[in-house]
């Protein structure tokens, strides 16, 4: 176990694994050739929607689309 | 006697059951195959309500483990999975290479029981006189000892799917970012950068 032992570096610069995946995986679909890159893009977009409160009063929400 | 319909008709056949029982020895040399029901469980609720059928546990939905052969098989067994679909689902494959963190890892039928992280690069299956290549984000490789060998990637692409000038372009921006990187974590992502680009490059132009 590398518990000592050398550790990667995006873990000594306090990235997780599954943060270090996952560029990985978006670095590999930018450059895809075009029709997979597009349907990569349908795949992978995220939707959301966030709503900030201040003073217990909602304030207007704002919806994101994200493909990484 | 309805009150049990539903439990006998969820409970396996006579001849899983006998399977499943742990003093059947399959291959005496191997580590036994562990039962599904857990006896003290069993035991204990017996004793505190001896009227009620014991729930199931866990540890009963659980499949024992596969006995390992005595002979090494012929031919490998693949599963090579992503999020999103299954590439590979139980083929028969003569050999498998793994880009693992330490190396490109060659998978023969026999081999040892391996985890395997996998950095980004090439993975290719051979079955007789074709190879298969895909180009592999980062995942894990899991070889069992009866020659299944289960792949899970995060993302994978058969590499004529790659664009070279995309890549050159990439690795041009994650040096530069990296030159210019201040914080220890855009370091980090610029370096991740140069080298999934670099492993891009090397698979494309190396073939």
């Amino acid at each position: 176990m590398a518990s000592t032992g050398a550790v990667t570096f995006w873990r000594s610069a306090g990235m997780t694994y599954n943060a270090y995946s996952n560029i990985c995986a978006a670095i590999v679909r930018n450059c895809l050739k075009e029709p997979y890159k597009s349907e990569a893009v349908t795949r992978e977009t995220v939707h959301f929607t966030t709503t900030n409160w201040e003073n217990g009063i909602q304030g207007k929400p704002v919806t994101h689309e994200i493909f990484k | 006697m309805y009150r049990q319909a539903a439990a006998r008709l969820l409970r396996p056949s006579s001849a899983s059951l006998l399977r499943n029982c742990a003093s059947i020895r399959w291959f005496s040399a191997e580590p036994v195959v562990e039962a599904n029901v857990d006896e003290a469980f069993v035991e204990s609720w017996k004793k505190v309500a001896p009227n009620l059928d014991p729930p199931k546990t866990p540890l009963s939905f659980m499949e024992p483990r596969p006995p390992t052969p005595s002979a090494i098989p012929g031919k490998l067994t693949v599963n090579f999975v992503l999020p999103y679909r299954s590439e590979i689902a139980n083929k028969e494959v003569d050999m498998v290479i793994i880009p693992a963190t330490n190396g490109q890892m060659g998978v023969l039928p026999g081999h040892v029981t391996t985890i395997a992280e996998l950095k980004p690069g090439l993975l290719s299956v051979h079955q007789d006189t074709e190879v298969t290549k895909y180009f592999v984000s980062g995942g894990f490789a899991f070889i069992h000892a009866n020659s299944v060998t289960d792949i899970v990637a995060v993302e994978a692409v058969p590499i004529d799917q790659i664009d070279l000038e995309l890549v050159q372009k990439g690795m041009a921006e994650s040096t530069q970012k990296l030159n210019a990187a201040t914080t220890d974590l855009e370091k980090a992502e610029a370096q991740i950068g140069v080298d999934v680009h670099n492993a891009l490059n090397v698979v494309i132009t190396g073939q």
